[in-house]
Parts: C-alpha cells; structure tokens; sequence
C-alpha cells in the first residue's frame, strides 16, 4: 500500500533507510525541525540546519521516487533560550518560500515551561502572519497530559487559529480525544517506549474512526523504527480492517491535511 | 470488529509474557529490598504508582489504557497562564 509518513526525522537517517522506505510503499514524507540532540548556539546553525531540510533531503529522497516535505521552527527543548529562539524566528521567513516548506513546526512544549510557551506564542504569530499551516509536538510521559492541554488552551484562545490547519502530533489515549473534539487533526506517533505502538494506534482508529486521524514513525537519531508506519498497516489488515480506512489515515489523510498548503504539489504515484 | 475470543486467543502468550516480566521485576526489587537496599521516598511513589497500575488492570470497563495514562500525567491545571504570569 502506498502511504505518506508524515513525521520523519530523515537527516538523522541513512540513505539506506530512503531505499528501503521506498520499497515498503513511503512515497512522500514531511520533516518537521526538531532538536538535534544538543543545543545549537548560532541563528547561523539553524539557517545551515534549514538549508539541509529544504534542499539537501528533498534530492536525497527524490533518488528514491519519494517526496520530500518539510516544517521549520525552533523547538522546544531549545526554547529555554528566549533571545536564540527569537533570532531563529525572525530568520525563518528567508525559506517560507522554499517549494517544499508546508509550515511551521513542529512547535510545542517539551517541559510546559514559561519560556517554552512564550517562545510556541511567537510560533503562532509567525504562522498567522504568513499563513502556514502549523505541526504542534506534544511532550513526553508524564508531561504530555498536562503540556496538551496547555497547548489546546493556547491554539484555542486564539480565533485567529483555524484547527483545520493545525495537526497535533504524539496524541496517546488520553489525549487523542479532546484534540479531535476540538476540531484539530491528530497525529498517533510509532515510537518505541516512549509513545505508541502500531497494535495501540490500530486500537485508536479502531476506536474513533479514521477522520483527521495520521500516523507517523517519527524515525530520528533515537531508538526508533523508520518502517513503523508499514508495521501499523499490517496490524490492521492482520485484525481484518477494511484496507479503505488504513489507506485514508495512512494516505489519504496526510494529503488532505497537506494540500491546504499551496506548496504542497504532491504527485500521486500512477497505477496501472 | 474480531470477536473478544479471537483476541484473547491470539494475544495469550504474548500478555503472559508481558506480565511475567512485571512479576519478575518486581521479584528483583523485593530480592534487592531483603538483602537490605530500602527504597529512597521518591521510588516508593513510584512503587506504588505500579500498585496503582497493577488496580487499574484488574478492574472492570474498556478505558483500562487511558486510565493508566492518566495515573503516570502530570494533572493539568487550568489557571497555568496565571501562575506562569504568561
């Protein structure tokens, strides 16, 4: 089944993981920025950082037949540095233009600190100002309940926001609900340990449905597995799901979400 | 939607396993715990946040999963903007 993973960290992956991503079925991604496993220290390292997602990855995936989309920002685990995080935002405006930029992200909290949402506010301004679309990251383990709902309160505070254009990645059990009831889409991350896997994710669409619901493997630097999208196909065709509702969270979803940005010229593969 | 014996059938030995894994663990820290390595106050919160854990599975209703996710969060607060002064 052709599938689109849209939450993918592919400069921490090697191009044998593209080969073997094209083979499973992957034949777009999005990037969003993320944290490289240090703080940087210079608005220059971001503008460098930017120049790989917006055109190195994008040649390197292209070698596989696979679309390369990306997200920019400053995250939140670097947000803690107020005066950095808003050089990098001032900066980024020089690639919204970029062919395959589809927005800002992936913005959120990673502690739900006062920095960290002084810094997503200023994320926010950034997207209405110029129009993007917007990838929240939600935190991990024990923050995630509480930094969700902050986030919810932040975007919904807002009347600017349109949920429909925002996608709120890492929703688990106790979350994926009010995110959806809001009216916002909601990304189930295939990670190991620390978020879901693909036998819960099956356990969600099975339970809410496959509207504004994707699925991602957030493949990065860290213990996680690139192919973990195929793994959740297999895991609904095993428990007998129509491969109609698979395809819409795992394709048809992530194109629908994708095409409210104008730079999201996305050529489907031809089928005989 | 699989009938409730199929998936008891085909997850059987795969839940057996997850939960001997516990059992197991939590011999070891009983083991540590006799040979006279008490757990510092912070770990016994944890300890029994795995008692806690260990409730919500024998209990009854199809949320058991949400629930234990709710016993590991932090509780939210609504007036966090107010005591961030944000």
């Amino acid at each position: 089944m052709d599938y689109i993973d849209p939450h993918i960290h592919m400069v921490s992956r090697t191009t044998d993981d593209y080969a073997t991503l094209a083979r499973m079925g992957c034949v777009a991604m999005s990037e969003p920025a993320f944290w490289a496993g240090f703080d940087r220290r210079t608005v220059d390292g971001f503008r460098d950082y930017f120049h790989q997602l917006t055109d190195v990855e994008p040649k390197r995936a292209a070698q596989f037949g696979i679309q390369h989309f990306t997200w920019l920002c400053i995250n939140a685990k670097e947000a803690e540095n107020v005066s950095l995080s808003r050089e990098v935002i001032a900066m980024i405006p020089e690639f919204l233009d970029c062919p395959n930029v589809l927005g800002i992200g992936e913005i959120g909290l990673n502690k739900n600190t006062k920095n960290e949402a002084t810094v997503f506010l200023e994320h926010l301004e950034l997207a209405i100002k110029y129009d993007q679309q917007i990838l929240i990251h939600t935190p991990h383990l024990a923050d995630k309940y509480q930094g969700t709902r902050m986030i919810l309160d932040m975007l919904c505070d807002d009347s600017r926001i349109d949920p429909s254009r925002v996608l709120v990645d890492h929703v688990e059990e106790h979350t994926i609900a009010e995110v959806l009831d809001r009216g916002f889409w909601a990304g189930m991350t295939l990670y190991p340990v620390t978020k879901c896997t693909p036998d819960r994710a099956a356990d969600m669409i099975e339970k809410y449905g496959g509207e504004r619901l994707l699925a991602n493997s957030a493949g990065d630097w860290g213990p996680s597995k690139p192919t973990a999208v195929p793994d959740l196909i297999f895991e609904m065709r095993r428990r007998g799901n129509d491969d109609s509702l698979t395809r819409k969270v795992v394709y048809e979803n992530p194109v629908e979400f994708f095409s409210q940005s104008q730079d999201f010229n996305f050529v489907p593969r031809e089928i005989d | 939607m699989r009938a409730a014996s199929q998936i008891l059938t085909e997850s059987f030995l795969e839940v057996r396993a997850k939960l001997l894994e516990v059992a197991a663990t939590l011999d070891r820290i009983d083991r540590s715990l006799d040979a006279g390595s008490p757990l510092p106050n912070q770990d016994q919160v944890q300890r029994e946040q795995i008692d806690s854990a260990i409730e919500i599975l024998l209990s009854e209703g199809s949320d058991r999963a949400e629930r234990l996710q709710q016993l590991f969060s932090r509780q939210y607060e609504s007036d966090w903007r107010k005591q961030m002064d944000l």
